[in-house]
């Protein structure tokens, strides 16, 4: 009886301990920018200061620069304006895709899927030296556009995956019952089967907008002017002066574009994990 | 029209538009690597091997492509050994487990390019945080510690740190969905046949997720080998090209450099990593069907 | 209203295989309500499906009300049909669901709500309008289901096994209200089952498929009491037709005629040896398992229904004489397995 008490207050303590070891582990920098957020440079930059506290009160200096001084604004708004226009791009040609690669192609759609999904691994490294030629010779080298281009190339082949498990976890009977009911097949697409997946649509938006947020190597490749970037490179490359980092601002920057991606993409999280089990897990 | 016709004209955009945009860059990121292509001058001349023989000589090259699989194969290790110790602790519900969960996700849901920034600052080498605790721990003398960046060994070692760091969350996610997917039966009944917890482990709950961790470790290779956001920021290849990764030495080359040619031709040594990763991809995938 | 006919009507899934469905040619009745039978796989949901329209025949023809409608989409061929899973569309509240088929079929907006309203009312839904689906009880969704069949004045109600996701106790009283549906409307109606009560509660005329195969048409009682073949003959009834092998015949008869021989006076009849294995005890009745001893039946399982109002004694072990009434005898050819004519009886 001793001995099975001892030992599950061992495994207790175990248990506790490895979450609570990762959790600052993994969790530690985002509390970082945090407090380099708020501190003064003075404090921040003396070195026999106590990181963890603060020396000198806190401020919001850093956040004025960063708002007034330097081009974040205009970098969250280019985000916002290209993961938009890539949302839009993404859901017209992925969604009609991945419902007729689910329901209308047969057994060679299920073979097509799975083919179109291992795109989804090939990575911008690949491909940026290429593209960075058909961008120029594009004309959209430096401007938004080359991005709006680009990355629909990423969010499309894990949407249509995404989207084709959905779609087959409808009941097909639905569609039978809005033919019979007096539409097309297409109607019965648009006007029974898009509304039923909202919530498969809403999973493929979050997506394509964080991934928009997230990239790095395209933007670094094809926008060079610091007016026309994205923010994910906008704050580790156009913060810092030759070798000056701002770090109070660098920090702040960092944590006011993560932790909304961050919230949001959690919400979804189950469902983009169900997307990337590729049905090893039923 | 047919199911069969409406089914070709709805996904044709979405075909074309992967075709247009993954499949033609990667014949001419082919076509580049087999000729002297330079940014700048239009046109080029096939060559056949010259680049790949030039750069198999290079030095840096030959670093790069080293690193590039200890960067990998480090990483990977330490991720799968942590993430599934850390699925084991977050697989029971527990109060605060939505929180714990957020708070040990941020490293995979936050813009890479921000989270390596962050620890850029904690690895600063004046200023960083691991080296003020390790004075104050009296580890070192004031001035003394180690520039955690900018020593060979230790940039490297920073850098396996940082994919660990931002890997083992998505990892641990894929590996607690592969957990749940287990009957809850199965543990019981091998409790009942007189299982231990270790026992358990090693020949039910393991084995069982073979698959599911195979598919973390895919995509762990595929971000790992692939990426360049983690070592461009932190080291941008330094100190020495001793961090450099193939996914960054051909950015510098081919972008920087201006040598599309050679660029294209280190990153076409990418191509054999995601192509067996592909593969066995298709393996789970396919057993996924079968069962 | 409308007679719903195929003629030669065959679906072939996958080429060199037996087709779903075989040259399958009947017709209704005006008014009718029809019952397709089967078990599973007997092609009967894909039969159902080309009427529909959902479908593709390989070849024949489909005729709803005299015109051949082969080349029309569903949604022309004035149907309206009741899913097994009755696919009530989950994000319309049950008034949308109902007025669905009117919006799509552009029936003017102005008629929607009386239209809708008549259809709940005449199903005792007008109070659910406001739900979703997902709100309803089993037996509730069914109704919404057929108000939105009913609700454009369909020509021909197609239903697929609508009563099999209800539990036992609602199914028999859905089951009444279909039949009071039906005699209200009197739409002609078909009707997909694999379950024989149903279909003999319900149907003017049940076709029985197999195989993809229609193996006979007809009233319930004809069904019952003269099947075309040893397959009707097993597949209707629970405990199903004895049949005895019997040089080149099969002779069938149903476990309730098979009595103790005492109970059966006058008329004329066939006695039998009759061993007792094994009795299964079901309230108002009682199953005799056992064997006809003696001739050249030996150890072949005869099945006895006895009701409660006969008396005990019948146990396990026990040997009696039992009997069927000659008109109770029904003869199939050995080698067709198809109906054959009564004939003297060689064994006595």
């Amino acid at each position: 009886m001793q001995r099975g008490g001892f030992r599950t207050i061992g495994a207790r303590i175990v248990h506790v301990s490895v979450l609570v070891v990762f959790t600052i582990l993994l969790a530690f920098p985002f509390y970082w920018m945090v407090i380099a957020t708020f501190k003064q440079n003075i404090d921040l930059y003396t070195v026999e200061n106590n990181p963890f506290t603060f020396n000198a009160k806190p401020t919001l200096d850093h956040l004025r620069l960063l708002f007034g001084e330097t081009q974040f604004v205009r970098w969250l708004g280019n985000t916002a304006l290209v993961g938009a226009l890539v949302v839009v791009i993404t859901l017209l040609l992925a969604v009609p895709a991945a419902y007729a690669l689910a329901r209308l192609t047969g057994r060679w759609g299920q073979h097509l899927g799975i083919g179109i999904f291992l795109t989804y691994l090939i990575p911008p490294t690949l491909l940026f030296i290429p593209l960075s030629r058909v961008v120029a010779l594009l004309g959209l080298q430096d401007t938004i556009w080359s991005v709006v281009l680009v990355y629909p190339s990423m969010t499309i082949p894990f949407s249509i995956w995404l989207l084709m498990g959905f779609f087959k976890s409808i009941p097909k009977e639905l569609e039978d019952a809005a033919m019979v009911d007096g539409l097309t097949r297409f109607g019965a697409f648009i006007r029974m089967v898009v509304p039923i997946s909202v919530s498969g649509i809403l999973t493929v938006v979050i997506f394509s907008f964080t991934l928009v947020t997230q990239e790095f190597v395209y933007a670094l490749t094809f926008i060079s002017p610091e007016s026309n970037q994205m923010v994910g490179v906008g704050i580790p490359i156009f913060l810092v002066r030759g070798d000056v980092y701002f770090w109070g601002s660098l920090m702040a920057a960092c944590l006011i574009t993560s932790v909304p991606i961050a919230l949001l993409y959690n919400l979804f999280l189950d469902r983009f994990i169900a997307g990337f089990t590729v049905g090893a897990v039923k | 029209m047919s199911n069969r016709q409406l089914g070709a004209v709805m996904f044709a955009p979405a075909v074309l538009f992967i075709i247009l945009l993954i499949g033609f860059p990667f014949v001419l990121a082919v076509l580049y690597a087999f000729s002297d292509a330079r940014i700048g001058s239009t046109g080029f001349h096939l060559v056949g091997l010259e680049n790949f023989r030039s750069i198999l000589q290079s030095p840096s090259f030959r670093k790069a492509l080293q690193n590039s699989i200890v960067f990998t194969v480090c990483a990977q290790a330490i991720v799968i050994v942590c993430s599934t110790i850390l699925s084991m602790a977050l697989e029971k519900p527990f109060r605060v487990r939505g929180l714990v969960r957020l708070l040990i996700l941020l490293p995979w849901v936050a813009p890479v390019s921000l989270g390596t920034i962050g620890w850029k600052w904690i690895l600063d080498s004046i200023y960083s945080v691991i080296t003020w605790v390790l004075i104050w721990l009296h580890f070192y003398k004031p001035y003394s510690a180690p520039m955690w960046l900018g020593e060979p060994h230790l940039a490297m070692a920073s850098v396996i740190l940082v994919h660990c760091w931002r890997l083992i969350p998505f990892s641990t996610v894929i590996m607690l969905a592969g957990r749940s997917a287990i009957p809850k039966e199965i543990p019981e009944a091998a409790s009942i046949d007189g299982a231990g917890f270790w026992r358990t482990l090693f020949h039910i709950t393991i084995p069982m997720m073979t698959p599911i961790i195979s598919v973390a470790l895919l995509f762990g290779i595929v971000f790992t080998f692939t990426d360049m956001t983690v070592v461009y920021i932190l080291t941008a290849g330094g100190p020495f090209d001793s961090t450099q990764t193939l996914p960054s030495l051909a950015f510098a080359t081919g972008v920087q450099g201006s040598d599309l040619a050679a660029g294209a031709a280190i990153s076409l040594f990418l191509v054999p990593v995601l192509v067996a990763v592909a593969y066995f991809m298709l393996r789970v995938a396919h057993r996924a069907e079968v069962v | 209203m409308a007679v719903v006919e195929t003629r030669n009507l065959t679906k072939v899934f996958k080429e060199g295989e037996l087709g779903a469905v075989n040259k399958v040619s009947l017709a209704t009745h005006e008014g009718e309500f029809l019952v397709f039978l089967g078990p599973s796989g007997s092609g009967k949901t894909t039969l159902l499906r080309m009427i529909a329209g959902l479908e593709t025949p390989t070849s024949g023809e489909i005729l709803i009300g005299g015109q051949v409608v082969n080349h029309l989409t569903p949604r022309e061929r004035r149907i309206a049909m009741v899913f097994q899973s009755y696919a009530l569309y989950p994000h319309l509240s049950v008034y949308n669901n109902i007025a669905f088929p009117l919006k799509a079929q552009k029936v003017p907006r102005e008629q929607h709500r009386t239209k809708v309203e008549w259809a709940a009312g005449l199903l005792g839904i007008g109070k659910l309008l406001g739900r979703k689906p997902r709100e309803l009880s089993g037996g509730e969704r069914q109704r919404v289901a057929l108000a939105r069949a009913i609700v454009r004045e369909p020509a021909v109600f197609l239903l697929d096994e609508p009563l099999s996701n209800l539990d036992a106790k609602l199914r028999a009283s859905a089951r009444e209200e279909l039949e009071q549906f039906h005699k209200s409307v009197g739409t002609t109606t078909i009707y997909v089952t694999h379950d024989q009560v149903e279909a003999m509660a319900m149907g003017d005329r049940i076709v029985v498929l197999h195989q993809g195969v229609v193996r006979q048409i007809g009233t319930p009682k004809d069904v019952y009491e003269d099947p075309a073949d040893t397959f009707v003959a097993t597949f209707l009834g629970s405990p199903p037709m004895n049949l005895v092998e019997f040089s080149d015949v099969i002779v069938g008869f149903r476990p309730e005629s098979f009595l103790p021989a005492d109970l059966l006076p006058g008329a004329k009849h066939v006695r039998f040896r009759y061993k007792v294995n094994y009795v299964e005890y079901l309230g108002a009745e009682r199953v005799l398992y056992g064997a006809i001893e003696g001739r050249h039946f030996e150890s072949k399982e005869i099945i006895s229904r006895l009701s409660w109002t006969m008396p005990a004694g019948y146990d396990a072990g026990s040997v009696h004489d039992f009997s069927v009434a000659e008109s109770d005898l029904r003869f199939f050819d050995r080698k067709t397995e198809k109906r054959a004519d009564p004939r003297p009886y060689p064994w006595q």
